[in-house]
């Protein structure tokens, strides 16, 4: 599903994120990223959503090589990838409903099919009976879950988050972690960046240690994977 | 079919939801669609005084006396019957005649030359008769002169319209002048649709962004903003022709209590349907214009971070 080969990424002001990255992923997998604060996790999940480009090396995305996708395709590849954010970014001043909805209206979806889809991704995460409610009036955990549930509406095969629980407190956190575990087990492919290595303690699933902008294979004592 | 109603029902959407969004602040709305009502009103109520006046001058001209000079062997009887005759016709609707004798007399009392008059031997002025046409077509007016002027008695026919061609001149110069108000109120509407459109994308830029994380494309962006200038203009050109319409209300009771004092049955000319709608048109246009600009100088700085 994903592919790096030997990626770097050095950003126009500043020093290298990436520095020779090759790790594959794959399809129905589920994996956490991990790694000390500082060592590249958003950047590598940036790498396969095209928010941003590699400087050197090979992204490979669903068999695709990223490089070849032109910037005007980019909105469609995207597409194909179901996105959660640490801050969830819903637009507050449309309600849960149309946040959700908004993918399957970029992509035109007939009404009745995106209603159903809407509707259906809501369910998944438990927050049906708000779909009239701004997102305002939900708590942080379910800001995050109406987040989910907008990655998820379109059905990609891809999900990648960026610290999902990262404002959540530890219940909670396990709650998000094991509504993707749900996902996973209906064939989505989950990439997801944490540093609550507590957490993942409790949850078996692969893990790809990332620090300074390298894969490290055995972890030493001292660093966070 | 189904595609299509799919396509427009997204549109039509689209559409209200812009018009939502200006709405959400009415009073920078207001503001924005109150500029440009003013630009677009401003050359249009000019264009609509200009027209007025030609229209006004037009029916001055039909009203201009001419001054037919007889030749200096016809005598009075003559003057007084080809007078009469002349005011007999159709297309003419007094004839006064001036007597020689009588201008002469006028002359000499009003153009201090009585002194040289009086080295003359004879009157040197010939019969005049002044005739006025019935208002009308001024092919008439020209056909008129031409056969008074081919009439055995006639020495001269002269027709007194050198202020009205000035006037014309006048009203020509007006013309351009408010084309070039024109061009340039209607950039003024651009930048001011696309100034108002620039606010609005830095307004909405977490928006932009989000849409552009899950898979909108530029288009897509776009598409609300452009609708936005089109509803800004629009609306601009509908206040606008409000105004123009309202304004010349007021005036046109005067104007036509005016236009009977000197015996005239002249009427204020408003906007027409083809200007009125020209005037919307060009309203929405520009307003699209405007949104065209600022999205492609604006949008595209916004990208995912
Ligand atoms: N837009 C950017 N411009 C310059 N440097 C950046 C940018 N984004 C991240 N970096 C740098 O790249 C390195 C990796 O950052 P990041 O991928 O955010 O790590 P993580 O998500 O693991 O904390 C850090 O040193 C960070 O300062
Ligand atoms: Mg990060």
């Amino acid at each position: 599903m994903i592919r790096f080969e030997n990626v770097r990424k050095r950003y126009p002001a500043g020093k290298e994120a990436l520095s020779g990255v090759s790790f594959s992923l794959e399809k129905g997998e589920m994996a956490f990223l991990t790694g000390p604060s500082g060592a590249g996790k958003s950047t590598l999940l940036k790498l396969v959503a095209l928010i941003e480009r590699p400087t050197r090396g090979t992204v490979l995305v669903g068999n695709q090589n990223t490089s070849r996708i032109p910037r005007r395709r980019i909105p469609h590849f995207r597409r194909r990838i179901g996105i959660v954010f640490q801050d969830h970014k819903l637009l507050d001043d449309r309600t849960v409903f149309d946040n959700v909805a908004l993918p399957l209206l970029i992509a035109s979806l007939r009404h009745r099919e995106l209603e159903r889809r809407v509707r259906a991704a809501l369910d998944q995460v438990g927050l049906l009976e708000y779909e009239k409610s701004s997102p305002l009036s939900l708590s942080i955990g379910e800001q995050q879950r109406v987040g989910i549930a907008r990655a998820v509406a379109s059905r990609p095969e891809l999900v990648i988050a960026d610290e999902p629980t990262g404002n959540l407190d530890p219940e909670l956190s396990l709650n998000i972690m094991q509504l993707f575990e749900r996902f996973n087990k209906v064939g989505v492919t989950l990439l997801i960046a944490t540093h609550d290595l507590e957490l993942i303690d409790k949850l078996d699933h692969r893990r790809l240690c990332l620090d300074q902008g390298k894969v490290v294979n055995k972890p030493q004592l001292n660093t966070d994977c | 079919m189904n595609l299509i109603t799919r396509y427009l029902s997204l549109h039509v959407q689209e559409f209200a939801g812009a018009f939502g969004r200006a709405l959400h602040q009415p009073f920078g709305s207001l503001m924005t669609i109150s500029v440009i009502a003013i630009a677009l009103a401003l050359p249009s109520g000019l264009k609509v005084m200009v027209n007025n006046a030609r229209v006004l001058s037009g029916s001055w001209e039909t009203a201009v006396d001419f001054t037919v000079y007889l030749e200096m062997s016809v005598d009075d009887e003559s003057a007084r019957t080809l007078a009469r005759n002349i005011e007999a016709r159709d297309d003419v609707s007094r004839v006064a005649l001036v007597n020689r004798t009588d201008a002469l007399a006028d002359f000499r009392a009003y153009s201090g030359f009585g002194e040289a008059l009086d080295v003359l031997e004879e009157n040197p002025l010939p019969h005049a008769l002044v005739v006025r046409p019935n208002g009308g077509a001024q092919g008439n007016v020209a056909a008129l002169a031409r056969e008074l002027d081919a009439m055995d008695e006639t020495a001269l026919v002269q027709l007194d319209t050198e202020w009205v061609e000035r006037l014309r001149s006048i009203l020509e110069l007006a013309r351009r002048f408010v084309d070039i108000a024109t061009v340039l109120l209607s950039l003024a509407v651009v930048v001011v649709i696309g100034n108002t459109i620039r606010l609005e994308i830095n307004n909405r830029r977490n928006e932009i962004e989000v849409i552009k994380l899950v898979g909108g494309s530029n288009g897509y962006v776009r598409r609300p903003f452009l609708y936005l200038g089109f509803c800004y203009g629009l609306a601009g050109g509908i206040v606008a022709a409000v105004t123009i319409g309202v304004g010349l209300s007021l005036i046109s009771y005067p104007a036509r209590s005016l236009a009977q004092l000197y015996d005239s049955g002249y009427r204020l000319v408003g906007l027409s349907v083809e200007q009125t709608a020209l005037l919307l048109g060009s309203g929405a246009v520009l307003g699209w214009a405007g949104a065209v600009i600022a999205t492609a100088r604006h949008l595209h700085r916004i990208e995912t971070t």
